[in-house]
């Protein structure tokens, strides 16, 4: 019964669709725009930040009247719950909901165009979408970006191209990224060296919880560093090319392992899935990664039947906010380990 | 303080020099800073930067001149307010105007992040000028080069009359 409710929620990237899904679990594009005249949200006065809030809904009413239902929703009038499960989303970051004052996220229908108004930039324009995607999100928020445009007037130089708040960011303003699941190039010792290649050629590799942290799951997300002096097209092909020479490294590795050590890998995954369809507490670094192993399990077909399970959708439904918002109240994070123990076997094992 | 050459930009280089027991004050901005320079006897090193700047003036005249740290705080954006001590210790600017308020030290930075300091993507309708349609002609032009080499002269003519088109809407 929940599962049919968490899937209710479920945003666009944990869905399943795209190409490549055995490696990349989801694409993402992102642009950084600011409007002309106004200080930027980090330097801006209250004032400042009420007219950008006003000026955006009013665009936004104006896009809505002529094209695609667009909602916005302003920060303050979320519950903390709430505008959390909006972070484990991945619909807004974590800093956007510290300080909900004139902050706003404006969504579309099936929530895989979100912008972030006052955050770190006036308008943070994302589109995430499932598998290997790139293209599609970079289009997705590039449309959006031209509503937006026709109906504001945004900083913009001519040799600098779109001013950010970040010097990062200057230029297109455009940040790509896929987040990919390498665990059998991780097995073979091999993400370090492959890793440090794609630093050479301009990306940026992160774990899955961003800046500095672990790589958890062998889940990494890949993005591209500079973002000026170059079009929108030559960062996306950039990302693209490395992204496919990933997706072959790694069915390669996986072809390797199950070549040279069939009966190990076996062990592996269905240790993790002993585990993940037994345990009684779970954390969620635990529980991220086992499924990690057991995705692996799935792609490699060593474990038959078991199309009930995503990795994405289990990630998904095991985050702190989300997992309070379906079984229905607060906990503390011991009792959150106990229930998401229970969710994940009943994702687990669904016909018990 | 503005510059005392230029009178147009604030001047954030504060030195003395003292020759013969005569003390004169300078007050430059950082790019007349630079050509000053060699008028005043100090030697600038060929790859400029903010820090090697100032050791250059340090090293080349010690016994005259004395120079003071750079007025960060008065070396400010006039739109936001923003001083550069500020985007020193945050990293991010404050309004779109910072951009050519701290332009002398933000272009080597760009350059140093981004490996290069011209914009070449997307351009807005309502405030991109008219570099919107610069970059169509430019693009229109390296088709127009390639359809000339691969002898498809049609094409080429098409591609020239449409050039011109956009040629006349901007004049
Ligand atoms: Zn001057
Ligand atoms: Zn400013």
């Amino acid at each position: 019964m929940w599962i049919e409710n968490a899937r209710k929620i479920l945003p666009a990237w944990a869905k399943n669709g795209g190409d490549q899904t055995d490696v990349v679990l989801a694409s993402r594009a992102r642009l950084a725009r600011n409007l002309q005249d106004l200080s930027f949200p980090g330097h801006a006065s209250e004032a400042t930040m009420k007219e950008v809030l006003r000026r955006v809904e009013q665009a936004v009413n104006a896009i809505r009247a002529d094209h695609s239902p667009l909602k916005l929703t302003r920060m303050e009038d979320l519950p903390l719950l709430e505008r959390q499960i909006l972070v484990e989303k991945h619909l807004v970051s974590p800093q956007h909901i510290e300080r909900p004052q004139h902050r706003a996220v404006i969504l579309n229908a099936d929530e895989s165009v979100s912008t972030m108004v006052n955050e770190e930039d006036h308008l943070r324009i994302q589109a995430i979408l499932p598998g290997q995607q790139i293209s599609e999100a970079t289009a997705a928020a590039d449309k959006m970006d031209d509503l937006l445009e026709e109906r504001l007037d945004y900083a913009f130089h001519e040799e600098k191209g779109y001013l950010t708040a970040c010097p990062t960011n200057t230029g297109t303003g455009m940040r790509v990224s896929v987040m990919v699941h390498l665990p059998a190039l991780s097995m073979i010792d091999q993400t370090r060296r492959l890793l440090s290649a794609l630093s050479q050629i301009g990306l940026n590799v992160r774990g899955i919880y961003g800046e500095g942290s672990e790589a958890y799951g062998d889940i990494y997300q890949i993005s591209n560093q500079m973002s000026l002096g170059r079009t929108e097209e030559e960062i996306l092909y950039n990302l693209q090319t490395a992204c496919a020479q990933l997706v072959e490294s790694e069915r390669t590795a996986r072809d390797a392992i199950v070549r040279d050590s069939k009966l190990q890998v076996e062990d592996k995954v269905w240790r993790a899935f002993g585990t993940l369809s037994q345990a009684r507490l779970l954390t969620s670094e635990e529980a991220l990664r086992l499924t990690s192993d057991v995705k692996l399990g799935t792609d490699l077909q060593i474990i038959p039947d078991m199309k009930s399970i995503y990795l994405k959708e289990l990630l998904f439904v095991t985050s702190p906010g989300i997992l309070q918002k379906i079984i229905g109240r607060e906990m503390s994070p011991g009792e959150r380990d106990q229930y998401r123990a229970m969710l994940v076997r009943d994702l687990v094992n669904p016909n018990k | 303080m503005l510059c005392e050459e230029c009178h147009k930009r604030q001047a954030v280089v504060h030195f003395t020099k003292i020759v013969n027991n005569e003390k004169t004050d300078y007050h430059f901005c950082e790019e007349c800073a630079r050509q000053k320079s060699e008028e005043l006897g100090l030697i600038m090193k060929p790859h400029y930067t903010m820090q090697n700047f100032f050791t250059g003036l340090l090293g080349a005249d010690t016994e005259n001149v004395f120079v003071t740290q750079p007025d960060y705080d008065t070396y400010k954006c006039n739109s936001c307010g923003l001083t550069f001590t500020d985007f020193r210790r945050t990293g991010r600017l404050g309004c779109g105007s910072c951009y050519e308020a701290f332009n002398d030290s933000l272009d080597p930075l760009l350059r140093r992040m981004h490996g290069a300091s011209k914009h070449t993507g997307k351009v807005p309708k309502r405030t991109g000028g008219t570099l919107r349609v610069r970059h169509e002609i430019e693009a229109l032009r390296g088709k127009l080069a390639e359809a000339i080499r691969m002898e498809e002269y049609e094409q080429a003519a098409r591609l020239r009359d449409q050039i011109r088109e956009l040629e006349k809407d901007q004049a």
